[in-house]
């Protein structure tokens, strides 16, 4: 990164956080099915009447390309926010079609669906240069140290964009958002069930906070 | 009767890191995990050379070929000079682990230790 480049960024992100900018392009990235998209979705539902972003699949990679909402406006804790949502596809550092068989695909369409979910990964990181701040999902009952989670934190840091982690599945028993709070303790967090749509409040709420 | 299998690692210096541009480092490791070899970075990468390199992973993958790497490293540290903090180039990489996808497994990692498991195939 050149240094005029740098420094143009990191005057941009200086200029953001004395204006309080009241509008802002919010990407949300994490691993494969970690629920992004189900999240999306629900924020759609919230904030525009019933819309959807994309379809849910139990199996990685169902979207492999970053779909984009424009101009939701978010009301919460007596302010409101103009957001463009960006749904982008699982993060990953590998992709094997041989995983998608295992979900009972055929060998085509495994194939096929690894080449786009390829694209799809190059298209998340293509979108990091064009974004005011990151919501990362995390699966509450995975490890979450792993690289890609490590690796979308680096990037908002070095930026200096605001990031809030999202911790979900927490419908599920062996949750656990305080392995989360333990890994990553410099970034807020907010527990949440996307499939219920519990504690959806609070995570409104800290997207009017970090993004407003 | 007990076979050997071998695993090849190339232990990456500081020194020689530095010497290097991004794109460099990124065609380094992508060669070498390519051919099956484990790398170790004793620096690392700053986190934009690490989204590069899962960014030209993604380029290179082919079916029965190649399925990307398993990259493994700390959270990067802040530090440099204050100047270097004020246009964002105040992140040091810390050491990375970084293979080809079929054969290193992270088995634990937290923030002080990484625990991967190399598997040497047939």
């Amino acid at each position: 990164m050149g240094f005029m480049s740098s420094f143009r960024e990191n005057l941009g992100a200086w200029i953001k956080k004395i204006f309080k900018k009241k509008r802002a392009k919010i990407g949300l990235y994490g691993p494969p099915n970690a629920g992004k998209t189900t999240l999306a979705n629900r924020i759609l539902s919230d904030w525009s009447g019933g819309d959807s972003m994309g379809t849910v699949s139990p199996i990685p990679h169902e979207t492999r390309r970053a779909m984009r909402r424009e101009g939701l406006v978010i009301n919460a804790n007596g302010s409101s926010i103009e957001l463009d949502i960006v749904d982008t596809p699982g993060m990953a550092t590998k992709i094997d079609f041989k995983e998608f068989m295992a979900f009972g695909l055929s060998e085509a369409e495994s194939k096929k669906r690894a080449k786009e979910a390829t694209e799809g990964v190059i298209e998340a990181i293509k979108w990091l240069d064009d974004l005011d701040g990151v919501l990362l999902v995390m699966d509450s009952t995975e490890d979450p140290y792993t690289q890609v989670n490590v690796t979308v934190i680096g990037n908002m840091e070095a930026r200096k964009l605001p990031l809030l982690i999202v911790a979900n599945k927490m419908d599920l028993p062996n949750a656990s958002p305080s392995r989360i709070s333990a890994a990553f303790p410099q970034h807020s967090i907010v527990p949440i069930s996307a499939l219920e749509g519990s504690n959806l409040d609070d995570l409104y709420q800290a997207i009017a906070t970090h993004f407003g | 009767m007990i076979l050997m299998r071998e695993v090849h690692m190339d232990l990456i210096s500081e020194e020689k890191l530095e010497n290097m541009t991004s794109m460099e480092k990124i065609r380094l490791i992508l060669d070498k995990v390519k051919t099956g070899r484990i790398v170790v970075l004793e620096s690392g990468l700053t986190p934009d050379e690490e989204v590069r390199l899962i960014e030209m992973t993604m380029t290179e993958i082919r079916v029965d070929e190649f399925s990307g790497i398993e990259i493994e490293s700390y959270p990067s540290k802040k530090g440099g000079s204050f100047l270097n903090r004020i246009f964002g180039k105040g992140f040091k990489g810390r050491m990375t682990v970084i293979g080809p996808a079929n054969q290193i497994h992270t088995i634990e990692k937290d923030e002080f230790q990484i625990s991967t498991k190399v598997s040497v195939g047939d």
